[in-house]
This record gives C-alpha cells, sequence and structure tokens, in this order.
C-alpha cells in the first residue's frame, strides 16, 4: 500500500462529492423518520425506483435524467402521500406503528424490490447524458462530472427543503407537529395533512435522489439494500430531523468511505457507515447537530 | 398444560412427522420439509424478541449465517489441521447457537436502551457489517464462497439428509418448547409488560434492560443454531445467499401472518407460508414467490394485526354475542377501537 498525498487529496474530494449525493437521499429519511417518526426503511426502494424512472425516460425519449426526476417529483408526491394515508388508518391511528407499520414498510421494500427484478431483471441500467463521461481537473484534483452535478443538485435540493421547512406556513407547520400534535390541532391545523404532506415532500426527495444514483453508478434492484443503513446511519449520526446535521454527517461518511476503499479495498466501503451507526448510538444518541 | 407433557405431544407429533415423510419414501421430501422446520426455528426465535418484547430484529439472516459460518470455521479449522471432518452435529450447533447468542447479547446492549425503531436499524446494519467481514475473511471462502463435503450415510438413520431433517426437527420441538415455557413463566409476563407499556413496566420495577438483553440473547442463540447444519444442507455456501433478505422477511411474515402473542402463531404462519412458497416455487418460479410473501405480508400487517390466531379468536369471541344480542356485534364494525 503506498500512501501518496495526490491519492489522499482526490480520495477527500471524491468523498466530498458522494457525501452530497448521500446527503440528498438522508434528505428524504430526515424528513420521515426524523421529524414525523415514521420508520420508512423502505425509502431506498423508493429511490430505486426513481433511478428506473429516470432509465425508462432517458432510454426510451432520451431526456436528461435529473430533468426526468423533477418532472416526476409530483407523482412521487403523490405516491407518497397516499402511502401515508394507509399507513395512518391502519396503523397509527389504532396506535400499533411500532411493529406492524415497521413489518409493513419492510413489506413494501420487498414488493417494491421483486417487483421491479421481475419486470427489469437484475441487470445494471445506466442512463446516458453529457456530463457522465468528462472529468474537471484542478492540479492533481479530478472532479468527475457525474458525481459533481449530482453533488451540486442535491446541496441546491437540500437548501430549498431548509428554506421551506424555515421560512413557509407549511414547512414551520411540519416543524411543529415533530413536537407538538395537540398544539398544532388547537390552532387549527390538521396535523394529519401535514404529515400527509410531509411525508409526501420526503418520497418525493427520492425522485431525485434516485435520477442522481443512476447518473453515479449503474443501478439494479437490491442496490437499494446497501442504502438502508447508510441513510439511517447518516441521519442519526446528523441529529434526527436536522438537515445541516444531514449534510455534513453525510460528508463525513462519504469521505471515511472513500479513505478506506482507497487504502483498504472496495469491499471494506460498506462496514464504515454501520460502524458509524453503531458507534453514534452507543456513544452519542442525538447525533451531531440533535435535539 | 404442563411442560413435560407439551414436551411428549410434541415428540409424539415430531416422530409422526417423520414417520410419515419416511413412509413417502422421496428425498425431496425431506429436502423440503429441513427448509419449512428452519423456518419454524426462526420464525420462533424472532417471535421471543419481536412478538413477546415487540422490538423487531431485521437481522435474523444475520445470525442465521452466523451459525452457518461458524460450522463452515469448524470444517476448515479440522482440515487444515488433518482432522476428521466429521464434528457431531450437536456441538456445531451449540457453537453456532453460542456464537450467535454474544453477538445478539452485545447488539442488544449497545441498542436498547434506545427508542424501538433504533434497535431495528442497527439490526439492519449489523446484517451488512458482518457480511462485509465475512466477504473479506478467506479463510471460511470469502465472497468465492466455501464447499462442503457432506457425509453419504449416517449409522441407524441412511441418508444424511434424513439425519439433517430429524436434527432440524427436534432443534423446532426445543424452539417451540422454549418459547412456550417463556411464555408462560415470569420471565415472558416480563416480556408482554415491555411490549405494552415499556415506560410503566420500567416505572413499576421491571428490570426492561436486563429482560431485553435475554430475550436477544434467546433468539439469536436459536436462529444461531438453525444455521449451524445449513452448510451440511446446501453444500456451498455463499454469503450474498446466507445473508439474503428471504431469511429476514420469512422470519418476520411468518410470526407476523400466524399471530405474534403465542408459540402456535409462528408454528402456523410457517406452516402456511413456508409450504405456500415451496409450491410457488416449483409450481411458478422463486422470485414470484417472494413477491408472494411481501404481499401477503403487507395485507395480514393491514387487514388482520392480529394474524390467524387473531381470527380466530374474534371468531370465537363473536359468536356467543350473535345469540345474546346484536347491539355489541355492532359497536364491534371494523375499524372502531376496542
Amino acid at each position: 500500500m503506498i500512501f501518496s498525498f495526490d491519492l489522499l487529496i482526490n480520495a477527500v474530494v471524491s468523498g466530498i462529492l458522494i457525501g452530497g449525493f448521500y446527503a440528498a437521499v438522508t434528505s428524504g429519511v430526515s424528513l420521515s423518520f426524523g421529524i414525523l417518526d415514521i420508520v420508512n426503511i423502505a425509502h431506498p426502494a423508493f429511490i430505486i425506483l426513481g433511478s428506473y424512472v429516470a432509465y425508462i425516460v432517458n432510454a426510451t425519449l432520451g431526456i436528461d435524467p435529473i430533468l426526468t426526476a423533477i418532472i416526476a417529483t409530483p407523482a412521487f408526491y403523490v405516491l407518497g402521500a397516499g402511502i401515508y394515508q394507509i399507513y395512518y388508518v391502519s396503523f397509527e391511528k389504532r396506535g400499533q406503528e411500532s411493529l406492524r407499520g415497521l413489518a409493513f414498510f419492510f413489506g413494501l421494500l420487498f414488493i417494491t424490490e421483486v417487483s421491479l427484478v421481475l419486470y427489469f431483471g437484475v441487470d445494471y441500467r445506466y442512463v446516458e447524458a453529457p456530463y457522465i463521461g468528462p472529468t474537471l481537473h484542478f492540479g492533481v484534483i479530478g472532479m468527475p462530472l457525474r458525481m459533481l452535478v449530482p453533488c451540486v443538485v442535491s446541496l441546491l435540493l437540500i437548501a430549498g427543503l431548509q428554506l421551506v421547512l424555515t421560512r413557509t406556513f407549511i414547512g414551520r407547520a411540519i416543524m411543529a407537529v415533530a413536537q407538538d400534535q395537540l398544539a398544532l390541532r388547537l390552532m387549527a391545523i390538521d396535523p394529519i395533512r401535514i404529515k400527509r404532506i410531509a411525508f409526501g415532500i420526503s418520497i418525493a426527495t427520492a425522485s431525485l435522489a434516485g435520477a442522481f444514483l443512476i447518473i453515479i453508478q449503474p443501478v439494479e434492484p437490491s442496490v437499494g439494500r446497501e442504502y438502508i443503513g447508510r441513510v439511517f446511519a447518516i441521519c442519526v449520526l446528523g441529529g434526527m430531523g436536522s438537515l445541516p446535521g444531514a449534510v455534513i454527517a453525510a460528508m463525513l461518511i462519504g469521505v471515511v468511505e472513500s479513505l478506506t476503499s482507497t487504502f483498504y479495498g472496495p469491499s471494506w466501503a460498506p462496514a464504515v457507515s454501520f460502524g458509524f451507526l453503531l458507534l453514534t448510538l452507543a456513544v452519542r444518541p442525538a447525533g451531531l447537530l440533535g435535539r | 398444560m404442563r411442560t413435560p407433557l407439551f414436551l411428549a405431544i410434541c415428540l409424539a407429533v415430531a416422530a409422526a412427522v417423520f414417520a410419515g415423510a419416511v413412509a413417502v419414501g422421496n428425498d425431496y421430501v425431506f429436502f423440503a420439509g429441513y427448509v419449512i422446520l428452519q423456518y419454524v426455528v426462526l420464525s420462533t426465535a424472532w417471535n421471543i424478541l419481536g412478538g413477546y418484547c415487540g422490538y423487531v430484529n431485521f437481522g435474523s439472516a444475520a445470525f442465521f449465517a452466523l451459525g452457518a459460518y461458524s460450522t463452515v470455521a469448524i470444517y476448515k479449522l479440522m482440515g487444515a489441521n488433518d482432522l476428521p471432518h466429521i464434528v457431531p452435529m450437536p456441538v456445531l450447533m451449540l457453537v453456532g447457537g453460542v456464537v450467535s447468542g454474544v453477538v445478539g447479547f452485545g447488539m442488544g446492549y449497545l441498542t436498547l436502551r434506545l427508542r424501538g425503531a433504533f434497535f431495528a436499524i442497527a439490526t439492519l446494519a449489523l446484517a451488512v457489517v458482518l457480511q462485509t467481514l465475512i466477504v473479506n475473511w478467506d479463510f471460511v471462502g470469502g465472497s468465492r464462497g466455501a464447499y462442503i463435503l457432506r457425509p453419504e450415510e449416517v449409522p441407524l438413520i441412511g441418508s444424511y439428509i434424513k439425519y439433517l431433517f430429524l436434527v432440524m426437527l427436534l432443534l423446532a420441538v426445543a424452539a417451540l418448547v422454549i418459547a412456550r415455557l417463556i411464555e408462560r413463566s415470569r420471565l415472558g409476563y416480563g416480556f408482554a409488560t415491555i411490549r405494552d407499556d415499556e415506560l410503566a413496566a420500567e416505572a413499576s420495577g421491571v428490570p426492561t434492560l436486563k429482560l431485553k438483553l435475554i430475550a436477544t440473547t434467546i433468539s439469536g442463540a436459536l436462529m444461531g443454531m438453525a444455521g449451524a447444519p445449513f452448510p451440511y444442507y446446501i453444500g456451498y455456501l455463499q454469503p450474498s445467499s446466507t445473508f439474503g433478505l428471504d431469511y429476514a422477511v420469512n422470519s418476520i411474515a411468518m410470526p407476523l401472518i400466524g399471530g405474534t402473542t403465542s408459540w402456535v402463531g409462528p408454528l402456523i404462519g410457517t406452516i402456511l407460508l413456508g409450504s405456500l412458497q415451496q409450491i410457488a416455487t416449483v409450481t411458478i418460479s422463486s422470485a414470484v414467490n417472494l413477491l408472494l410473501v411481501g404481499v401477503i405480508l403487507v395485507v395480514f400487517v393491514i387487514v388482520a394485526p392480529n394474524g390467524v390466531i387473531g381470527i380466530v379468536h374474534t371468531y370465537w369471541q363473536r359468536k356467543p354475542d350473535d345469540f345474546v344480542g346484536r347491539r355489541r356485534v355492532e359497536t364491534d364494525a371494523p375499524g372502531s377501537v376496542p
């Protein structure tokens, strides 16, 4: 193993870039798990669904995957709102969300994944876009555009989400629903409606995250599973429901993973985030910027 | 029913099952039956933590694989030291059980002091960490997988698959007896208080952390024991299939479909779902059978939250009401909180 400065700096840079993408993946979970307390472990499956939507449109019409994803967000929003409605009626209302709600999302994850396998097979799919090939060079640092573009767009997405959450009425209501549902009801706001909107937004981000994923790497249906632990690790490490925390945590995990795969080999990289998760849970469960 | 009587009945049923399988005279029965019995153990083990305490474990595959890989490690160790490969199966199961039990304990110690959801997520994470470790551990085959040569014959019993079937049958009986014993002991009542209201239980002096750790350890150990004979069954063990999601989903779906509050639930769920899957795998395809499990799981948790047992219970409870009067039946309309 030869330790070189170039290698190190490139690993850090690509870690930060991939961290930007992880942040986008996590933002949806931060909303659903962090703020609404809905343990949506099926979130990665929706991301893969987003990837496949981007793939189909790209392969048939040749439209840019990110553009497709933005157009598809309303559809994902409706899907999310629908799922929340089923979840609310079947579990939250009956007070059974912990055990059966988890099993419900686990079942959804499974159904989505197997359906994709049955329809598309287990071949890796990829998209074509002008920014997938080239790489920007700054001295010794190389920045592949296929990583840089998703990173920049995902940071924009998170900034937008953060603005919505802190500046708009709906956003503040979403933050409030996490703290005190009863108080919200006293303000004549329907907490269920607010939660439905929030969950819809959370699934809508999966559309974009899915497009980023298929730009960064070829996708097959079970890829999502690797992201389950990773997104929850980032969400917990950043502090539940804190978007800035999620960005910091995502970059941190991105960098450590990238260093691990550069210096120890890629087969060790998956263990990093999970090590982080276990460590966070054991040492500081509130996370970096926890409330 | 006293436990010795229950054990005797279980053993009698097990003997009847074995005799029946032998009577069919086709080895396929043993291969298919082994899988179902293995799921009886896995779902019963899952239910000890998930059903009794209300803590969801998504890492069943990890505990199962730990058992399987400890067998492989012993097998390789014997091979490396030129010792005979045959280690008695009970020893292997004991080792697998201890390894998984210890990991279950450690895992529980790290995460059980937090909210339930964290434990569930951490178990998901555990599966991936362990898979990464196994993939990178060349001694047990790494990502290439490991071959296990199974003996042709076993004295007194006959073909090796028959022997494995018998071993798994006995383990299934043991798992059911343990589950029933827990259910009716102080331990079981403690678990139930955790499931119903952990805060209230803690406040009334139930040592919740200790009980939860006992549950994770027993549950993990049983899963490891179920995994220990697996390499001999399959002959070629590979990380991606041993850590497969189907173990995790099945060991959750089976108790939830059967009913989680009693030892009968996982058994019913496993027999229903396990047989269905064996049929679907043979007649349609193995991917469709997994889809089937997912759909059935989702439908059951929404429509029949207490599983088959719950359906039977409401049926028994409603029947007399029909004779007493209509009022009670009307207020029991679906969706209303009892």
